[in-house]
């Protein structure tokens, strides 16, 4: 039960050959079991779980269930406000931090009945490729617990992955989704920016952060996307463009689908296996009836320094707000206000939150501002440029989602050795373009490597499709992890 | 390359107080990032409008309606110190 996606799970709950309390249940077991070892969760809501649980078991008898996700038990990325329940980002500064409120993506998926088992550990702020950067713990991959699951949404990616949650949330600045969905082997989907309200996302970088869904299938992906997509009032960024039924589109194929594979995504460096894995990936999809072209994204070699630029920028910003007046850590004893904010985030934020709030202080400063913030925003431009003409061309662009498989915990000590491994994640956040990785098959060691698909703006629904039909066509997805 | 002092200027700018050891490591790591980032010098970007948003935004109006706030007690909850209704800090001004 631990093991199926959530639209078996709940087509099981239909047809009454389990319910939801017997699916949480069974979570809550393995959670007990294993997540010692895997450092998945932050907090654990067991109470509150069973109780949604219920709730939903009532729904299924009276024959009325909510939807395709009632009674789905599912993890929250721990960035994600929640209502009553601690709320961290993996910081000491908001140790025992209670939401007020839930983020509107917690919200709708609330109201479709999915059962939150509890929130997922992750990099401090959302800061970090390895999730070794959480305050309280290193999160563990399942498939080699002596590797990194990857960031900074560890914690739901490697839960979803040993079969600690049915499917997840998280987000994704600059490849946080995606890059521990490769590494852990599920399905991790960015959207459009602004597809998705970030209505109670502890902000990041605000013109980068988006909310989407871990999930064991591309079917499980669509649905959770179907909950959590389309307009919110809270969200002035939120589009108000329709969202189209995701799970509908699914089907078609990718029969005379146009893809485009930049040849800036192999570059030298890259793992030979992963090289070979994805180019296998994309003959299968040339076997489907796809069109595969080579094209150029000049830009791509810069994308990279550009992002660490503008997030940090953003993210010096947005987290001046930690100043422990309003919530949050407050370091007693101090003389003054400035004081006390100074000592209050020496203690509070962690090294490599440290790291880039100086980074962005620094770029943003007087004399360095248009040296580096402005120029950044020029490249950004050229980065979205490569895409609008790849786009004139092509349908979909498929390439490898890292350069490598997940790498040894304390392997990258150096920052910027790091930041290099998001070098194929971050164009599609600069860009808000919609991007999936999916898993394409393993290295000789047994770990998974993700295939990735970025679509045009609000096309979620092709980059689904291609995802699906490929998913269909291989038996990745049916290998576990052993150690769960 | 970015020096102790600049380090310095730029922690109290962004209100961090760090040790001498977080500051020389600090020196060190910023300047092997900004030297990646450096590279984005070699690029002509004459002419190039900065885009600071992936979709292009623009005002989103509302009607201008009284609801309900959230209680004050409840926003007030998390607040490491508190006096009554205030967000309590230490004196700021000289009396």
């Amino acid at each position: 039960m631990t093991g199926t996606p959530i639209h078996e799970l709940t087509e099981a709950y239909r047809r009454s050959e389990s319910t939801p309390t017997a699916a949480t249940e069974a979570f809550l077991a393995r959670i007990a079991r294993l997540d010692g070892e895997l450092g998945a969760y932050l907090t654990v809501t067991r109470e509150q779980a069973l109780r949604a649980a219920a709730d939903a078991d009532a729904r299924y008898r009276a024959g009325k269930p909510l939807g395709p996700l009632d009674g789905a038990p599912l993890v929250y990325k721990d960035v994600l406000c929640t209502r009553g329940v601690t709320t961290t980002c993996g910081s000491r500064m908001l140790e025992g931090f209670v939401p007020p409120y839930d983020a509107t993506v917690i919200a709708r998926l609330t109201a479709a009945g999915a059962v939150m088992l509890g929130k997922g550990n992750m990099d401090e702020f959302a800061m970090g490729s390895s999730t070794e950067h959480s305050a309280f713990k290193p999160t563990r991959n399942p498939w080699d617990l002596t590797r990194v699951p990857g960031g900074s949404s560890g914690g739901p990616a490697a839960a979803v992955a040993a079969g600690l949650a049915a499917g997840g949330l998280g987000t994704d600045t600059g490849g946080s989704i995606r890059q521990p969905a490769a590494f852990c082997g599920v399905v991790g989907l960015k959207p459009t920016y602004g597809r998705v309200s970030r209505y109670g996302l502890v902000a990041f970088g605000s013109s980068l952060d988006h909310i989407g869904p871990f999930a064991r299938d591309v079917t499980d992906a669509a649905l959770l996307l179907q909950a959590i997509a389309g307009a919110d009032p809270r969200d002035a960024t939120c589009l108000t463009a329709p969202v189209p039924d995701y799970a509908a589109a699914l089907a078609p194929g990718v029969q005379g689908l146009r893809l485009g594979l930049p040849d800036e995504y192999f570059i030298e460096g890259m793992d030979a296996e992963v090289e070979h894995t994805v180019r296998t990936a994309v003959d299968v999809l040339r076997g489907l009836g796809a069109t595969v072209e080579r094209i150029s994204l000049p830009a791509t070699p810069h994308a990279l320094a550009t992002y660490y630029v503008i997030a940090p920028a953003e993210a010096s910003s947005n987290l001046a707000r930690y100043d422990g007046v309003k919530y949050g850590l407050r370091v007693a004893g101090a003389k003054d206000l400035v004081e006390m904010s100074s000592r209050t985030r020496a203690v509070g934020f962690g090294a490599e939150v440290k790291r880039r709030i100086m980074l962005g202080t620094y770029v943003l400063s007087a004399g360095y501002y248009e040296a580096y913030y402005g120029r950044a925003q020029k490249v950004r431009t050229l980065v979205r440029r490569d895409f609008d003409a790849a786009f004139g061309r092509v349908d979909l662009i498929v390439a490898p989602m890292t350069p490598n498989v997940a790498f040894k915990h304390g392997e990258k000590e150096d920052p910027l050795s790091m930041y290099l491994n998001d070098v194929f994640a971050v164009p599609a956040d600069m860009t808000g373009l919609p991007a999936i990785s999916v898993p394409c098959g393993f290295s000789a060691e047994g770990l998974p490597i993700g295939l990735q698909f970025i679509g045009k703006a609000l096309d979620e629904a092709s980059v689904l499709r291609a995802a699906y039909a490929y998913e269909q066509a291989t038996p990745w997805r049916a290998r576990r992890p052993s150690s769960a | 390359m970015i020096t102790r002092e600049e380090v310095l200027h730029v922690a109290r700018l962004a209100r961090l107080e760090l040790s001498d050891t977080e500051l020389e490591r600090m020196r060190e790591q910023l300047n092997s990032i900004l030297t990646y980032i450096d590279r984005l010098r070699a690029l002509d970007v004459t002419g190039v409008e900065p885009t600071s948003h992936a979709v292009p935004l623009v005002n989103v109006m509302r009607d201008d309606e009284v609801v309900p706030p959230f209680p004050q007690d409840e926003m007030l909850r998390n607040a490491p110190d508190r006096l009554g209704e205030f967000f309590r800090v230490p004196r700021i001004i000289e009396g």
